[in-house]
């Protein structure tokens, strides 16, 4: 019994900068719409001012006046990313801001590294607090009880700012309906500049007040971003509440699988957030989406149309190229190209139920990791000549993605994104952690071609036929019938539906194939670099393939494509640099801010503009 | 700053750096996570530009300077297999090192075997590198998992504990570090058993709740597997719950400078780890190491992956000159059973499995003056840790 109770006193205290950190978030998404993912950066950032802050304020007073002094400054620097990155992209296609996020999190890292250096620093203990009380004959710390007890003057602050204030009438009118709030003559910028302050200075509070606990080190941006996601997304996002009820659950129900399933640690959290979505699809306090809330922003869709006798002259001279490269380039230029054309194809598979179908996925790295996996764990355990494996790539991962197509498509918006990111996470955890079959992180090595592809030459065609062939087959499909029928269930569901279009299952179908060809990257990816990883599933796959699309130009055919390429080419160059992170960050940054329509948008419009080009008809 | 001359400064960088290399030094290829794991990969990469700078003054190898050329993984496999080709086939690299990961140590490893390029896997920890996923090209420097863990059974066997608690983080390293563990101490003390297994995430831990799993099952002894941001809070709450009072807790790595230095006065007392004691040596070749590196870098103190990164330089100038040639096949003769003499004495690349007879330092660690360090050390040499040469050939797919 006093195990117990000490077990849900731990969760109750992990539970603490959670919650600050996800409320945070959850506030920042509620009113402005954007899916901060730098908020993992500032808790970071909280947790390094705070050691700074303790080692030179003295005692006890020094402590807490620290740990809310990175409060403040953390909302400051909150308040210059708001001004500086993404005021200039609030009126971009929607989910554009993430991509900035993406940038701010790149530029944090090594700020961060340039300033505190490489070792991982331990926190202060608190004064006054270093020792543990008995409760029940086991021990707690007296850190831990002071924790739980700040947790709910925190949530009542919080709640008496968003309901008996007018700053708080004015934050859930903006949650609300945006438009109107502006309408009715409020400050709009200022609003969520104000919003960013309080959502960014309870990141730092979070970081700093865990200091006790654990510290700073360089890793911890990307390691708490996963849970505050789930805990927002359990919690129903925007709702204060919600935050406070799933991050106790998820830190209580952690501490328990710890102590009785201590090698499940990782799924558990996933599974949870995907049972509560399947039961709750807007989360424990959430409220539905309004109808239309993400729908297009900004100027309309153009027509699509199959490319000009210009375009295609160009393309075809274009592969012309590619096709002669192993004549007059040397191998590293294959090799480079391959890695090249598979992200491109990658990319392509993600834009075709992102632009096309206005379907966001979070979690897109699973089916080009799946395909991997499958085609990897053939040739190691049935030792399947090559030519099998790989085209039993594709297929499992369109299994897959039928598989989870069916729980996703019932959701939207946000909340899609989200359920595809927990099905994606439950696909990691389980290479990761289910080592007798997968190797774990040691993943599955000696996956190589058969003979007659293993030369440089002869995978680099195979890959540019394969890869080549696979973008224009989607290109083909987003100019036929499911094409057309994809584009009317995102720009009017419901409209699709009176015309008799049914509009789940041209989803689950546009899912699937996305899924399928993704696979497809996956199988050559895995026969050109011989080994597979469970990083090849992980967040930050899916997110790589996101930014391309955005930063291509999400309402265009061909952004994915150029995206990947611009992105691959820039990284190969960068990489070579000390603080190449920094300098992609702020490329990103720049890119996002000058050209919000993506490269290809921009090229499209400025080509217009000087006259290059026709504009199009429907814009008279 | 505009995309234009963001464009222009990377542009001038990069020709900047290629128009340093001189013409004819010998080019390896080193690929690391500088960034991702700075904290490891910067010592490491001292320790190179150290023995880089020793044999350099000295006239170089074969009359030729020897040149790392440095790239960035991001700690990425795949990202690693492409600048692994970019090296060997564009920048005329003669050989591969680097990683610190084992999945990256893995996947290059993997590539080399297939392309026939030489490796030598400097830091990565997994055996499977020398053993399971062995292949002739690839060497490998560090001490293996295998006998750190047997060195801390060893010692676990000759105290009275029989219930025994582990902790280590769920992923290869770590299932294969507790693996070790109990088979060397099984062997040597069957009536052991192993209450709890405890598994967090690597760099993801709950402490509080791993501690009081670990109390809850009341074992008499822990091995510890835990490192980096992970041992920081596991110490601290284990010591605050009074977890490690009246228990002998046996530490993988927990020595290493690299681990014990960020836990300052709240290190341990009286853990028995593997680890690295540079501060206690007073003459010899590693009293020689850690004057020269405080001399070059005067604001640091010498971490294990210092050594190494020093070391793996010593390694390759040795087969280089055995070799008397920057050819593959001469260069993969040389390797079989190269003798090299380091700071740690001198060791040998075992021709059975391409794995270096570097040893390991055990000791107890204690405070002093307010930091964390090991007493009453000893050096170990591997071999008879190792596991026999017939297990070893069996693990090893045939060549």
């Amino acid at each position: 019994m006093g195990l117990f109770v000490a077990q849900i006193l731990t969760g109750l205290a992990n539970a603490a900068a959670l919650f600050l950190v996800a409320s945070g978030l959850s506030l920042i998404f509620g009113v402005t719409r954007i899916v901060n993912f730098a908020h993992g950066s500032l808790y970071m950032l909280g947790a390094y001012f705070g050691i700074t802050l303790m080692n030179t304020l003295p005692g006890a007073f020094g402590f807490w006046s620290a740990i809310l002094l990175s409060g403040l400054i953390i909302g400051l620097i909150g308040v210059i990313i708001e001004i500086c990155v993404l005021r200039p992209v609030y009126r971009a296609p929607e989910l554009f801001q993430l991509v900035a996020t993406f940038g701010v999190i790149l530029v944090i890292q090594d700020l961060a590294l340039m300033i505190w250096g490489a070792e991982d620093r331990l926190g202060p203990r608190a004064p006054g607090l270093k020792s543990v009380v008995r409760i029940m004959g086991e021990p707690v710390p007296q850190y831990d009880l002071a924790l739980i007890a700040i947790t709910p003057f925190i949530l009542l602050g919080l709640w008496w700012l968003i309901t008996k204030t007018r700053i708080g009438i004015l934050v859930r009118a903006a949650t609300q309906d945006r438009e109107m709030v502006g309408a009715l003559g409020v400050n709009q910028s200022w609003l969520f500049t104000g919003v960013f302050f309080l959502g960014s200075a309870l990141a730092g509070l979070g970081g700093a007040i865990q200091l006790p606990k654990g510290g700073a080190d360089l890793l911890m941006d990307l390691n708490i971003i996963s849970s505050v996601f789930v805990v927002v997304v359990i919690g129903g996002m925007g709702s204060i509440p919600g935050a406070f009820v799933a991050s106790v659950l998820i830190s209580v129900l952690n501490v328990f699988g710890v102590a009785y399933l201590p090698q499940s640690t990782l799924v558990l959290m996933y599974v949870v957030m995907a049972v509560v979505l399947l039961l709750r699809p807007y989360g424990l306090f959430g409220r539905e989406e309004k109808a239309g809330e993400h729908g297009q922003a900004g100027e309309p869709d153009r027509p699509i149309r199959p490319a000009g006798l210009y375009g295609r002259i160009a393309v075809a001279a274009l592969l012309a190229v590619l096709a002669l490269i192993p004549v007059f380039s040397g191998s590293f230029t294959q090799v480079l190209l391959t890695d090249i054309i598979i992200f491109c194809l990658f990319a392509a598979s993600l834009q075709f139920m992102l632009s096309t179908g206005g379907l966001v996925s979070f979690g897109h790295a699973a089916y080009f990791g799946g395909g991997a996996y499958a085609a990897a764990l053939l040739v190691s355990y049935s030792d399947t000549p090559m030519e099998i494996a790989f085209m039993f790539a594709p297929l499992a991962a369109g299994l897959l993605a039928i598989l989870f197509g069916w729980f996703c498509i019932r959701l939207s918006g946000v909340y899609f994104a989200m359920l595809t990111l927990a099905f994606s996470q439950l696909i990691w955890s389980a290479a990761f952690q289910w080592y007798e079959v997968t190797g774990g992180d040691d993943g599955l090595v000696n996956i190589w071609p058969a003979k007659w592809l293993s030369g440089t030459n002869a995978y680099y065609y195979f890959t540019l036929i394969v890869g080549v062939g696979g973008i224009i087959l989607l290109r083909h499909l987003t100019h036929a019938p499911i094409g057309y029928a994809l584009r009317g269930t995102r720009d009017s569901a419901r409209q699709a539906e009176a015309t008799g279009i049914n509009v789940k299952l041209i989803q689950w179908t546009a899912f699937s194939i996305a899924g399928a060809l993704a696979g497809l990257a996956g199988g050559l990816f895995v026969f050109s670099k011989g080994s597979i990883f469970p990083n090849e599933l992980e967040i930050a796959k899916s997110f790589d393939a996101l930014i391309v699309v955005f930063l291509g130009g999400v309402k265009t055919l061909s952004g994915g494509v150029v995206g990947a390429g611009f992105m691959e080419v820039a990284k190969d160059w960068l990489t070579r640099l000390e603080y190449w992170r920094l300098i992609l960050g702020l490329v990103i940054i720049g890119v996002v801010i000058i050209a919000p329509d993506g490269i290809v948008g921009t090229l499209r419009k400025v080509s217009e503009r000087i006259g290059l080009r026709r504009t199009e008809e429907f814009m008279k | 700053m505009s995309l234009k001359t963001l464009i222009a400064a990377s542009a001038a960088l990069l020709a900047a750096t290629c128009s340093s290399f001189a013409a004819d030094s010998i080019k390896i290829g080193e690929i690391n996570h500088y960034k991702r794991l700075a904290a490891f990969a910067e010592p490491y990469k001292k320790g190179i530009e150290l023995a880089q700078k020793e044999i350099n003054d000295a006239g170089g190898v074969l009359d030729r300077p020897l040149e790392f050329i440095f790239r960035d993984d991001n700690g990425k496999p795949g990202d690693a297999v492409k600048i692994a080709e970019e090296l060997m086939t564009r920048e005329g690299a003669v050989m591969l090192t680097g990683s610190i990961l084992s999945n990256v140590g893995l996947a290059i490893a993997s590539l080399a075997g297939e392309k026939g390029y030489i490796y030598l896997a400097a830091e990565p920890l997994a055996d499977a590198l020398v053993w399971e996923s062995g292949n002739p090209y690839t060497f490998r420097l560090r001490t293996s998992t295998y006998v750190q863990a047997a060195l801390l059974a060893e010692e676990a066997a000759k105290t009275d504990a029989i219930r025994y608690a582990t902790i280590a983080p769920n992923y290869a390293y770590g299932t294969a570090a507790v693996a070790a563990f109990k088979e060397n101490l099984k062997k040597l003390k069957p009536e052991v058993e192993f209450v709890s297994e405890q598994w967090p995430a690597l760099f993801k831990i709950d402490a509080g709740s791993e501690v009081q799993a670990i109390e809850a099952a009341k074992p008499d002894a822990i091995y510890n597997v835990t490192f980096g941001p992970d041992l920081q809070k596991f110490v601290r709450e284990g010591s605050l719950r009074g977890l490690f009072d009246d228990r002998k807790v046996y530490g993988l790595l927990t020595g290493e400078p690299e681990y014990l230095d960020p836990l300052g006065d709240e290190a341990p007392e009286g853990w028995f780890v593997t680890g690295y004691p540079w501060y206690g040596f007073t003459e010899g070749p590693a009293k020689d190491f850690v004057d020269a590196y405080m001399a070059a870098y005067p604001d640091e103190t010498p971490k294990i992956g210092s050594l190494v990164g020093y070391m793996t330089v010593k390694s390759i100038a040795a087969a280089l000159k055995k070799a008397g040639s920057t050819e593959t096949p001469a260069l993969l003769a040389a390797f079989e059973d190269l003798k090299v003499d380091t700071p740690m004495g001198e060791i040998v690349y075992r021709g059975i499995d391409n794995q270096s007879t570097m040893g390991a330092y055990v000791g107890t660690t204690a405070l002093k003056d307010g930091k964390g360090v090991m007493v009453d050390w000893s050096y170990k040499d591997p071999v008879p840790y190792m596991p026999s040469d017939e297990e070893i050939k069996a693990k090893r797919p045939a060549e």
